[in-house]
């Protein structure tokens, strides 16, 4: 018997719980923080334009930036790209020679190579990669005091960590993006010719008489925003964290989850604004 | 009691002035009323248990902490009353000790003690013989080519040391220069904390729970309890103290 009331008892306690975690005031606390967080993001994103555009200039830690996330990113973005083409090539193939479009094989797979897929995928591959490092790299920095320390001799750790990595991450993104686009339809060329026998030239022919200038200039822009988003993010998680060690892995991940979604956000906006000009 | 005796020194010689200084942290009050004088080429040492705002009251004096209350002036200036670039160049006359060393990961040695040097205008081979004579300072000049990684904990503060003083401060605030460290090395930085303060005619507040560094880096002691300045004597006065919270610190434990 006595069990049984501790049992229901535990169980009112779990209740009450459960009922506070909606009540008005848990919600307004939730609200007050959300709201609090978004204050502090424009703030920070606000801070890196005034920053960014004031001397002194950090030239040569934007451009170890660059080395860093263009040439250490170029492998992985390669590779799977060089994949997306080649599976992507041999998934359609069945489909359009059903329909007998298998000529279109070609430039369908470019176009959406370039439109769409090879964008999205460098910027994800970008934010897992770049964005969870920076994310954790200026986390931990900020948890050993690095950053205070650089503060406190006067040496502006803004500009120095988070201007030049968020403007090396907005340039190189839409780089890899092209570097990702060339190797894709490589990729898809090695696919042609699995089962077939198309010469370059026929291919690239076949791609270009596709291809219009809409198709490219629109996933190049967005690229820029990826990048952008990529950096900010991942720059605001890390330089704020402030929970320890915990802190450090609660940033490369929230980097990474927050600035994928993003991605995903300004792509569906960027397919809105280019349908209008169309 | 913090006022009484940093009354004694000049107005005119004081580095550092802090008034009725306070801070809270989500309700709790950390620094309940804090003011203290650091006079020119004086050393300072705060006691106190972990927790009662020795290193947020050192925080407080560069702004890397804000306070909720009071007056802090360095050489001065109201440094509450700064804006951003006024505050940097106040903060290029002060060095900071942290209490991990802070020295930067990515950095080898001699990036590390280049780097605050950066906004300096001066020629390669000048700043090349800044680094080289802040390491022979700290006698660590073999290893200006090794990583933060590679060194060992009483390494690491010495390099850190040697960055601080790389800008020449006329300030030196130390954040537990010898927490983590065998007696030994303790004995060592703090005995390097003098003699580089002779050398450089430096001011210095140092944080410490350590008797021994107090001992001998101390020009004046002041203890903090629970956000207030509880005593403030010298070594030998506070050593003597009848009130046993204060004796507690200077009582070699078994």
């Amino acid at each position: 018997m006595k069990k049984d009331a501790t049992v229901l008892e535990e169980n009112g306690e779990e209740a009450k719980k459960q009922a506070s975690k909606f009540s008005i005031a848990y919600l307004s606390e939730r609200l007050d923080d959300f709201f609090g967080q978004v204050d502090t993001f424009t703030r920070f994103t606000l801070r890196f334009f005034k920053e960014a555009f004031m001397p002194p200039y950090e030239v040569n830690e934007f451009l170890k930036q660059c080395y860093l996330v263009g040439n250490k990113s170029l492998p992985l973005v390669g590779l799977t790209a060089l994949i997306m083409g080649l599976v992507f090539t041999m998934q359609s193939r069945p489909t359009l020679t059903k329909f007998g479009a298998q000529s279109w094989l070609p430039a369908m797979v470019a176009i959406a190579m370039i439109r769409e897929i090879s964008p999205v995928i460098t910027a994800l591959i970008c934010a897992g990669k770049v964005g969870s490092g920076i994310g954790a790299e200026l986390a931990s920095m900020r948890v050993t005091e690095q950053i205070d320390a650089m503060e406190v001799s006067g040496n502006r750790p803004f500009k120095y960590l988070v201007v030049t990595r968020v403007m090396a991450i907005t340039l190189m993104v839409p780089l890899l993006a092209i570097f990702s686009d060339s190797i894709s339809l490589l990729g898809s060329f090695i696919g042609v010719n699995l089962q077939g026998d198309t010469t370059a030239k026929l291919f690239l022919s076949h791609i270009f008489e596709k291809l219009d200038f809409i198709d490219v200039f629109p996933a190049i822009i967005k690229t820029f925003f990826f990048g952008f988003a990529i950096g900010i993010i991942s720059c605001y998680k890390g330089y704020n964290s402030n929970s320890g060690t915990e802190g450090v892995g609660r940033a490369a991940n929230t980097s990474v989850v927050q600035a994928s979604l993003t991605i995903f956000i300004i792509d569906m906006l960027a397919v809105q604004v280019a349908n209008f000009f169309t | 009691m913090g006022t009484a005796a940093a009354e004694k020194s000049s107005p005119e010689g004081d580095i550092i002035t802090i008034d009725h200084l306070k801070k809270s942290f989500g309700g709790h009050e950390v620094l309940k009323d804090i003011s203290l004088k650091l006079a020119k080429g004086e050393n300072l040492v705060i006691m106190g248990k972990s927790g009662t705002g020795k290193s947020v009251l050192i925080k407080c004096i560069v702004r890397l902490i804000e306070p909720d209350a009071g007056e802090i002036k360095i050489l001065g200036k109201d440094v509450l009353k700064l804006n951003a670039d006024e505050l940097n160049d106040v903060r290029k006359k002060i060095g900071f000790l942290f209490q991990s060393a802070a020295l930067y990961d990515s950095m080898t040695v001699r990036e590390n003690l280049e780097f605050p040097l950066r906004e300096v205008r001066k020629k390669n081979e000048e700043i090349e013989q800044m680094v080289e004579e802040a390491l022979k300072n700290v006698g660590l000049l073999d290893v200006i080519d090794k990583m933060p990684s590679e060194l060992s904990g009483g390494m690491r503060k010495r390099i850190g040391l040697a960055r601080t003083l790389i800008l020449r401060p006329e300030v030196i605030l130390y954040d537990e220069p010898n927490t983590g460290l065998d007696p030994i090395t303790t004995r060592e930085i703090s005995k390097l904390i003098v003699e580089l303060k002779d050398k450089y005619q430096t001011s210095s507040i140092i944080i410490t729970h350590d008797s021994e560094c107090a001992r001998i880096t101390a020009n004046r002691i002041m203890i903090i309890n629970e956000g207030l300045c509880v005593a403030e004597g010298t070594y030998e006065e506070l050593e003597k103290s009848e009130d046993e919270f204060v004796s507690s610190f200077f009582t070699k434990q078994d």
